[in-house]
């Protein structure tokens, strides 16, 4: 599961993966033509689109891509850097952005690529940015009150807007694709260009089929958490496998037994009060996210759900079934059960079978052991996510 | 100077292509260091660097770098968008070679001069280290790659300077068109 760093790739290695993946950064905008400000510019004053074109295909490729990754489980978006957002300071540093844009003809990025190429305009540029930076820090306490103000987290763009991922995707590649038709009017009008702007030639039929699927797809890769916490269990027709009281208590008093792993999943107060043995703590989050997974990934181990009550259990087996986990079981009858039969076992004395008698001489060992195996426990759990967010941004 | 004056740059890429591609490696970045692509912040840590050494006590007595030592431990030139931004330069280098497009030149819309153009560059870029600070980063860091990860803030920043772009895009012309 992504990202690879810092566990596949080392803190170190990653400056060279840095190295690696600016080469290419800079080689596609200077192929793309990002390496001229005439061309920059052109977006303003409306002779040339390429950087509205290059910059929403690329974003909407890779929204669509991060998207994906995610519903697959390849990637841990709770660990993808999100910025932050300060909306007044996000507001007029823009502002002052796009003012620079047409001022100076770059942004950064685009400035390093010019310089690279000779440009004399780019390196002065770059050094007005350094200035500019400068000044900044220098006037850091004139700044800092609106650097600071309306501090709203690191939101997510569709819960801002209160929209599904799905719908906001849809509708940004929506967006992007009309912009492309239009821009390409509004091009071919500035530049007296007679040739209407898009043709019934297969580069343009397959280009727009092409953006058609890409929009389309931001369905088939919905937020995979609030889609999964929305499972219906009767409709999807999922078989969860029980395990019933007795060999749970089986288990759980067996020493040698390393299979079971009880996954507990009630609120902090009630697994204080009482733990089993041989169980962790998680929360419904915890299946989504890249530390616990490993626990829950280990092979051989049986993993038993248990929650406030079965159905809940059930409900949380059923997801995690759905994200690929295997050997995942729910207490028959759940907590509820095992407490009566078991924890709270009344004594009988009158069998109609064997087995019953068998059993009711195990319920009552059992009945004497567990409670001191549960005094003793020791608590673990929930799984603390050891990783924080990569630190990313500017 | 011009020794390619006899040949001829090779065309650019295709617009959808690039960005394509861009999109991809973009994809790539997140999946593999969990963050997006940037380049002002880069800059951001030559300038700090640069204070750092010329005068320590100022950095020291200053707010604004004791924040950015508190946040970023080391070097600031130990820094990811140090490395993935001189990757830029050779990239972009590169790419110049292979397409004939190495050359020292300014370039000003045809109305402009080389006055107007070394000002406005020099200025344009003051306000870029500006707006990307209150910004929290630039076109690359805060725009495209909060757009990739779909970041409120990043979507903001990304319409601000757009719109910032077309506001104020009348009163520059001259220098343009």
């Amino acid at each position: 599961m992504g990202p690879l760093v810092p566990d596949i790739i080392s803190t170190n290695l990653n400056y060279i993966v840095a190295l690696v993946l600016g080469i290419f950064f800079g080689a596609i905008l200077e192929q793309a033509g990002f390496s001229t400000s005439k061309k920059l510019v052109g977006l303003f004053y409306g002779y040339d689109f390429t950087v509205l074109r290059v910059f929403f295909t690329a974003g909407v490729v890779a929204m669509i891509g991060v998207m994906g990754l995610s519903y697959f489980g390849l990637l841990d978006i709770n660990l993808v850097y999100i910025n932050p957002t300060f909306f007044w300071s996000a507001v007029v540093g823009g502002v002052i952005m796009g003012l620079g844009f047409v001022v100076g003809g770059f942004c950064p990025g685009t400035s390093v690529c010019a310089a690279a190429i000779g440009k004399i305009d780019a390196m002065i540029f770059i050094a007005g940015a350094f200035i500019g930076v400068l000044i900044f820090g220098e006037g850091y306490e004139m700044f800092e009150p609106l650097y600071k103000a309306t501090n709203w987290g690191a939101p997510r763009i569709f819960d801002s807007l209160g929209l599904s991922q799905s719908v906001f995707a849809f509708l940004m590649t929506s967006v992007a694709l009309f912009a492309f038709w239009m821009t390409s009017i509004i091009e071919n009008k500035v530049n007296k260009v007679s040739k209407p702007p898009i043709r019934f030639t297969p580069y343009y039929v397959s280009l727009g089929v092409l953006g058609l699927v890409i929009a389309l797809s931001a369905f088939a890769f919905p937020d995979r958490k609030s889609d999964l916490l929305e499972l219906n269990l009767q409709s999807e027709n999922i078989k969860i496998d029980k395990m019933s009281v007795d060999e749970f208590a089986y288990r759980i008093m067996d020493e040698y037994d390393n299979k079971l792993q009880v996954i507990d999943f009630r609120k902090d107060k009630e697994f204080k009060k009482m733990s089993l043995p041989k169980s962790t703590q998680f929360t419904i989050d915890n299946l989504f996210e890249k530390e616990p997974n490993r626990l829950l990934a280990l092979k051989h181990k049986i993993n038993v759900f248990i929650a406030e009550d079965e159905a809940t259990a059930i409900k949380y087996a059923a997801i995690a079934k759905e994200l690929g986990y295997k050997r995942i079981k729910v207490l028959d009858g759940g907590l509820d059960k095992f407490k009566q039969e078991i924890l709270n076992y009344q004594i009988k004395n009158v069998f109609n079978s064997v087995d019953e008698e068998n059993t009711n001489r195990f319920r009552l060992k059992a009945k004497e052991i567990i409670p001191v195996m549960i005094s003793q426990n020791k608590i673990s759990g929930p799984v603390v996510k050891k990783q924080k967010r990569v630190v990313g941004g500017c | 100077m011009n020794l390619e004056h006899n040949n001829q740059p090779a065309p650019y890429m295709n617009s959808y292509l690039a960005g394509a591609l861009l999109g991809i490696l973009l994809i790539a970045t997140i999946y593999i260091t969990g963050r997006g692509l940037g380049a002002s912040g880069a800059i951001k840590s030559y300038a700090v660097a640069t204070v750092e050494t010329v005068t320590p006590t100022h950095a020291e007595n200053t707010k604004f770098y004791k924040e950015y030592s508190k946040e970023h431990s080391g070097s600031p030139l130990m820094n990811w968008l140090v490395f993935e931004v001189t990757g830029v330069l050779i990239g972009a280098f590169l790419s110049g070679l292979i397409a004939n497009r190495l050359n020292f030149k300014m370039e000003m819309g045809p109305n402009s001069t080389s006055k107007i153009r070394i000002a406005g560059a020099l200025i344009g870029g003051i306000l870029w280290g500006i707006g990307s600070q209150l910004g929290r980063g630039c076109t690359s860091g805060a725009a495209l790659s909060g757009l990739a990860v779909l970041s409120t803030g990043g979507i903001l920043t990304m319409m601000a300077i757009f719109a910032g772009a077309y506001i104020f895009a009348y009163f520059f012309r001259k220098m343009w068109i």
